[in-house]
């Protein structure tokens, strides 16, 4: 569901809902933030707002924190996620090969959405999986060992049909 | 299970024996990674297949299936061992499962297709403990992960799980226990090496109250995951010694701040400090000692500079996180300006061994300058990745080849990289001499030193940081003949560049600069000034950077001028990139040895190769855009990446001399004919 198309009190049941987890402490204002983005799949301005009423305080420092940190996104994002890691390890084994690939798959450059609003993507700087690169996400589903034969082969599923439900085994 | 608090060190030796008491000796224990590494590789399905076929042969009850934290070796996931036998079992699909249960589990015979087979020797291995991989290593951290179910405290009770507290709070004053970690020589596992004890000293010493210990589980690294892998496999550890320090330094209030990339630590460390607390670890009058304490996960927003502790401490505030500068230390004034002492994952989780086993213990691991193990993360071109853990002063040679394995594919062995973005890569397969000389022209060593072949660098902090690298948080990642150090340099000074805060005009410009001379440089566009211009700015960066992310962001440019000058010189004076991977000076072409097996035309994303099956394989230069798809893929290393330009005379060449493949049985009818006569 979009947060544009959901009623006003929706946001509001949703942040109270989220302040409510950690208590309207100032230190809690990440978690907040990784909440509502989990929650929208990014942080609508309105819900930034609101935030800053419950937990008093100023609308410049929530932008701030929402703007300084990588994984936070003013942008609604496509709802498919794609992330590809080019950490080092995934970097010394080819992971450039993928993201070239993957980019002309899609149509789209990193920290970008297809016009269709499915799919998104990002390249990331370490996902924590070293031994597996060059590696992707799909919906948090790690996929390791890539080259742009299974790549291909995942894009078509991503395209056609929900990998979601899937595990990393058939990517073997 | 009752889960009532224990008040007394009796009450958790009690509990301790009960628990060992109720688990039949000897049973067969199923035990199933579960770390990321196998989780990407499906174990969950391998775990859902054994719980089925136990059920269904109604096995079930002889038989427990545990999933445990990483083995770390993630290259041969999922993996299964089977106690107490130590079968060890590699790449388990849950199609094999119904074969292990019923060989090994009823009929006591191997499964002999997925034991692990030793490269050279071809034989195989059964049990886990005599695997190359695992023999050079000293799991004193790491090595109850795989005898464990990270989310049951009765497993680390079992285990002999927070003894340690016991002693140290109840036999130990703070004083005594603050000693002891001095005496054990320990040092920060997270990239600085700084004493554990002369740190945690300095912070009790510190007025103001209240005091915070801190664990520092933001592993931003790339290339390295050894904390996650504790956290994951291991919460407890960490747990134990978060308490034992706050004990020490006289803290009660913790702060784990985790990376919120990592949602399975994050979960087993929440599932973790529940059950401590149930059981009264953590809370008022822990063990009746009259100490309280307790602990408060934060989850990272996600930036690489947040490893950096004051910019942490912010980042736990609610804050953007900002390092400052550090005039005044952490430890005196910290997160919210009170005292705070902030250690790493690996550290803390050191901290119950110590006290548990001694300082002395501890102390005669290791070389002089650094105790105990280190974990580390053995990633890219080496046949056994994974997570290792060895004693201090191991040789790199030893780490290499007879842990990793070498590299695969018969490929040349060039550069290892430690230390993540901030460290350095360390040329291996060279002539001595030019080490040598180019160690004393950087001011290294001294003119008549002698350079030691850096296969036989011992690991440790100082050898390390000697060599011009440093020991990070572990990451250790292996390159090959396939990586271009002009590449690598822009690599970590792009990653940085971008994960700059922007706080400090020196980081933010310079590496701004910097990221600019080398694309220049690997675009065949760079000139004899722009390594000066590289080596001055490195220089002012070392000495005016805010915090330690800039102060350390030219170690990879100025490790790689060190041991790398000839390519970069190849760059600029010849325009070419000996390892084919600057893109703008690289022309990818197919040789003679093609064999015509059409694997590459697939994943050409211009279709630029055409070329009938089992005849000679063409790629048009003009549609080539150098993404390295079929370099990848070819298993004859035929593609070649030769100079730009010159991918038309390789092809011309090729043309000329291709002959198409001799079909494997008539080759070897023709072995046959040639040996007979």
């Amino acid at each position: 569901m979009s947060a544009q198309s959901s009623p006003h009190y929706d946001i509001q049941e949703a942040i109270e809902g989220i302040i409510g987890r950690y208590g309207a402490k100032p230190q809690a204002l990440i978690m907040v933030l990784q909440d509502i983005q989990k929650h929208y799949h990014y942080l609508p301005m309105d819900a930034l707002k609101l935030t800053a009423v419950k937990m008093n305080l100023p609308i410049a420092q929530i932008y701030g924190v929402a703007t300084f940190y990588k994984a936070f996104s003013l942008e609604p994002k496509g709802k498919h996620h794609v992330c590809v890691c080019t950490g080092t390890a995934c970097h010394v084994r080819q992971a450039r090969v993928i993201v070239d690939n993957l980019e002309l798959m899609l149509g789209i450059k990193a920290r970008e959405t297809t016009s269709d609003g499915e799919i998104s993507y990002e390249t990331v700087n370490c996902l924590g999986a070293c031994a597996l690169g060059p590696l992707i996400t799909v919906d948090e589903v790690y996929y390791g060992n890539m080259d742009v034969t299974k790549l291909g082969k995942l894009v078509d599923e991503l395209k056609h049909v929900n990998v979601s439900a899937k595990t990393g085994e058939e990517a073997e | 299970m009752s889960a009532s608090r224990l008040l007394t060190s009796r009450d958790l030796e009690q509990h301790r024996e009960t628990l060992i008491k109720n688990r039949k000796e000897n049973r067969t224990i199923i035990t199933i990674c579960a770390g990321t590494g196998c989780l990407a590789c499906g174990c969950e399905a391998v775990t859902n297949a054994f719980r089925d076929t136990l059920k269904e042969l109604r096995v079930s009850s002889d038989v427990e299936i545990k999933t445990t934290g990483c083995h770390g070796f993630c290259e041969r996931g999922p993996l299964v061992v089977i106690q107490p036998e130590d079968t060890f079992y590699q790449r388990v699909k849950s199609s094999d499962v119904k074969l292990i249960v019923e060989q090994t589990i009823l009929g006591g015979q191997l499964v002999k297709k997925l034991l692990y087979k030793d490269p050279q020797s071809r034989k195989e291995i059964p049990k886990e403990r005599d695997i190359p991989f695992y023999k050079k290593q000293m799991r004193l951290i790491f090595g109850k992960n795989g005898y464990m179910d990270p989310t049951s405290i009765s497993d680390y009770l079992a285990l002999g799980g927070y003894g340690g507290l016991a002693k140290a709070l109840l036999s130990m004053t703070p004083d005594g226990i603050v000693a002891e970690v001095e005496k054990s020589g320990l040092r920060g596992r997270g990239g600085g090496g700084f004493l554990t004890g002369k740190k945690w000293r300095t912070c009790k010493r510190a007025k103001g109250e209240p005091k915070y210990v801190i664990c520092n589980a933001d592993e931003g690294d790339p290339g390295a995951f050894m904390d996650r892998s504790l956290l994951e496999g291991n919460p407890h550890s960490v747990i134990e010694g978060m308490i034992i320090g706050a004990y020490a330094i006289g803290s009660h209030e913790g702060f784990v701040y985790v990376r919120n990339e990592y949602p399975l630590a994050v979960k087993n460390l929440n599932i973790a400090i529940h059950a401590a607390r149930e059981l009264g670890f953590l809370g008022d009058n822990i063990l009746g000692s009259g100490f309280n304490f307790d602990i408060e996960v934060s989850r990272g927003g996600g930036a690489f500079v947040c490893g950096e502790s004051t910019a942490l401490m912010a980042s736990l505030e609610g804050k953007i996180g900002e390092p400052r500068a550090k005039y005044i230390h952490t430890v005196e004034a910290g997160l919210w300006d009170k005292p705070s002492n902030l250690n790493n994952v690996e550290t803390w989780a050191n901290i119950p061994t110590i006290i548990e086993k001694g300082a002395d213990y501890f102390a005669s691991i290791g070389t002089a300058t650094s105790k105990g193990t280190k974990i580390f993360a053995l990633t890219g071109k080496v046949n056994n990745t994974g997570l290792i853990e060895v004693p201090m002063g191991i040789t790199l040679r030893e780490i290499l080849y007879d842990i990793g394995g070498g590299v695969p594919g018969n490929k040349k062995f060039k550069a290892v990289q430690t230390g993540g973005p901030s460290g350095g890569t360390l040329i291996v397969e060279t002539s001595e001499a030019r080490i040598h000389d180019s160690m004393v022209a950087h001011g290294n060593i001294e003119e008549d030193e002698e350079a030691l072949s850096l296969l036989d660098l011992p690991v440790d902090f100082d050898e390390l940081s000697k060599a011009g690298s440093m020991m990070g948080s572990g990451g250790m990642i292996v390159m090959d003949q396939d990586s271009c150090m002009v590449d690598v340099a822009k690599y970590f000074i792009n990653f940085l560049q971008e994960e700059s805060c922007g706080k400090c005009l020196p980081c933010r410009e310079g590496l701004r600069t910097m990221s600019d001379i080398l694309i220049k440089i690997s675009d065949g566009k760079g000139d004899m000034k722009d390594l000066d211009l590289l080596e001055e700015l490195s220089q002012v960066m070392l000495d005016t950077c805010l915090c330690q992310l800039g102060g350390s962001a030219p170690n990879p440019v100025l490790s790689t001028l060190l041991y790398f000058k000839q390519e970069y010189l190849a760059h600029i004076r010849d325009k070419r990139c000996p390892a084919g991977v600057c893109k703008e000076l690289v022309s990818h072409a197919i040789d003679e040895t093609c064999t015509g097996c059409h694997l590459c035309l697939k994943p050409c994303p211009t279709d630029a190769i055409t070329g009938k099956l089992r005849e000679l394989h063409v790629i048009d230069q003009a549609k080539c855009i150098q993404c390295g798809a079929c370099y990848q893929i070819c298993k004859f290393n035929s593609i070649v990446r030769v100079k730009r330009g010159e991918g038309e005379r390789i092809q011309q060449r090729a043309k000329e001399t291709w002959a198409p493949p001799i079909k494997k049985s008539a080759a070897k009818a023709a072995g046959v004919a040639a040996s007979a006569a």
